[in-house]
């Protein structure tokens, strides 16, 4: 079955003259169990897909099914349940002001769990930060301790499906590998599905199964990491891709 | 501050304190908490006009606190044979009023006026302010545009006119004159709440919480609010002494406190009719509005410079 079906979709910005389109006609589909990338330049639309998923870029047609479930305008509480997200700077993605303690346990308490105590402690450990972490506001963690509440954070619900907004990208060259393999790991322990944005070729070679190269807005081709390691694209711009990260 | 707090201190179990309460890695909440308040206090410490700003607040809060202990005199009793005496007469340092009331004692007792009127308005103005601001920047559309045209409308009027034109309405007195200014100030708190409001609710972390299935009321007061709340502090204390003089502006216009209330404008109202033979009826109870105004301005400064959030991090 498929986790998320994505059919024609377009996503735009501004009305009239102003009105920009950044996304258009994606198509695509992530079995479940799979880990999809997108990969393209900046401004290439890759973002504004998963921001449309979530709800946060409000004007887009076409089709976005998630879970069987084809989505409206309005997100019902269901779905934050099986969709989650991690954002790309981790830091501005946590309040300044609520410590990791205030932040997953809001989360917790907003998804109705009870045992909220227990459940913080569990996801510190899951995510690779001790209990020590627990009390520490956001000023007082390194970029890659704060990714990993932030990724907390995203599986507090229990998630299917993650959307990845280039989740390393912010970070040391040395953090980003750890951070990755936690990605990894939790995938498998878990059996989550990734949707991954990223401009890195070797991130997304590493991390994905099957992925889709944008350029403008468009969907140029969809590969599978194979081919992408083999340097066999199709496409005349995702050789120019392949080319520019060797 | 206590001596259990001074760096200096050699007694162990201080020093383990401080350990405690500075530490990297909190154990617990509270803990968490008062580590947060700590580093606070250290910073804020370190700014010694700040300091004397807070200690001049805390002597008037004391003063008003113990005033009947601390008057030498009562500060209604009239005595017309002693009126007018100069400074450093026996028995009254700050000399008679034209009553020949004792000048000190109706300052001590005035303290009480005016931390009544600085705490009236600090509690209503920037609330009103906070709640418009934030509801406007963060709702936006065409209840954005109402609430900042109503703003706009009360920001064109020269604050003590309209101040004026309500206790006209709702007539003279010291608790009028409080609404008063407390509705005039609030719309510059509305502003600067709704500018704040607007570069937080599209951050990272507005959409994180929105991804929870947070809604807007939450968003608001849980996410929002303590974000706009330093700003919003500092600039209380800093229009705090602008609000005393409001204050005694209406007194002295004789609109606010009413005779024979000891209020430090309404003194200077009495004391103008003779300010050129006798300076210090008017001058004393206006140095004692300056040492306030002063001081908080001086703490406002202190407290932007801990509760600033881009500083703290």
């Amino acid at each position: 079955m498929n986790m998320l079906e994505i059919k024609q979709l377009d996503v735009w910005f501004g009305h009239g003259h102003n009105r920009v389109d950044a996304v258009k006609g994606a198509e695509f589909s992530v079995p479940e169990g799979e880990s999809f990338g997108l990969v393209g330049e900046s401004g290439s639309g890759k973002s504004t897909i998963l921001r449309a998923i979530t709800g946060l870029a409000p004007e887009w047609s076409g089709g976005i099914t998630v879970n069987g479930e084809r989505l409206g305008k309005q997100r019902r509480k269901s779905f934050y349940k099986t969709v989650q997200m991690v954002f790309q700077d981790p830091y501005a993605s946590l309040h300044p002001r609520h410590s990791v303690d205030q932040v997953l346990g809001e989360t917790l308490a907003l998804h109705g769990f009870r045992d909220i105590d227990a459940r913080v402690v569990k996801l510190l450990d899951d995510v690779g930060l001790g209990q020590k972490f627990r009390f520490r506001y956001p000023h007082q963690l390194s970029g890659g301790q704060r990714q990993r509440v932030a990724i907390a954070r995203a599986l507090a619900p229990e998630p299917k499906l993650l959307l990845l907004d280039e989740p390393t990208s912010a970070l040391d060259v040395s953090v980003q590998a750890e951070i990755l393999n936690l990605l990894v790991d939790l995938r498998k322990d878990r059996g989550l599905t990734y949707l991954m944005v990223s401009h890195d070729l070797s991130v997304v070679g590493h991390m994905c199964d099957r992925l889709a190269a944008m350029r403008h807005g468009e969907i140029v081709e969809i590969m599978d990491v194979a081919a992408l390691r083999g340097m066999q694209a199709q496409h005349a711009y995702s050789q120019e891709l392949l080319q520019a990260s060797v | 501050m206590s001596d259990t707090h001074s760096p200096d201190t050699q007694n162990p179990e201080a020093q383990s304190l401080r350990a405690w309460l500075l530490t990297e890695t909190p154990t617990s909440r509270r803990h968490a908490k008062l580590s947060a308040l700590y580093h606070g206090w250290l910073s804020f410490r370190a700014n010694t006009m700040a300091m004397i700003g807070l200690g001049i607040l805390v002597a008037l809060l004391f003063v008003a606190l113990f005033a009947p202990l601390l008057a030498p005199h009562d500060p209604f009793e009239q005595n017309l044979g002693s009126r007018l005496l100069p400074l450093w007469t026996e028995g009254h340092v700050f000399g008679t009023d034209s009553l020949g009331r004792d000048i000190l004692s109706r300052l001590i007792y005035g303290s009480r006026i005016t931390l009544y009127i600085v705490a009236l308005v600090a509690l209503i103005a920037p609330l009103v302010g906070l709640l418009v601001g934030t509801v406007s920047g963060y709702v936006g559309g065409w209840v954005d545009t109402v609430l900042m045209r109503i703003t706009d409308i009360f920001l064109a009027f020269p604050r003590l006119v309209l101040a004026l034109a309500f206790v006209a309405a709702l007539g003279a007195g010291i608790e009028n004159a409080v609404i008063a200014i407390s509705l005039t100030a609030w719309p510059p708190y509305a502003r600067v709440a709704r500018a704040e409001t607007l570069t937080i609710r599209s951050s990272d972390y507005i959409s994180a919480i929105k991804l929870q299935g947070a809604g807007a009321f939450r968003i608001i007061t849980k996410h929002i609010w303590p974000l706009c709340i330093s700003s919003l502090i500092v600039r209380v204390t800093l229009d705090m002494a602008g609000i005393i003089l409001a204050a005694a502006g209406l007194g002295f216009l004789g609109l606010g406190a009413q005779p024979p209330s000891p209020e430090w404008g309404a003194m200077i109202s009495e004391g103008r009719r003779f300010i050129l033979d006798h300076w210090w009826v008017a001058t004393v109870p206006g140095l004692a509005i300056f040492t306030v105004s002063l001081a908080f301005n001086l703490l406002g400064d202190g407290l932007r410079d801990v509760l600033d959030p881009k500083a703290g991090d």
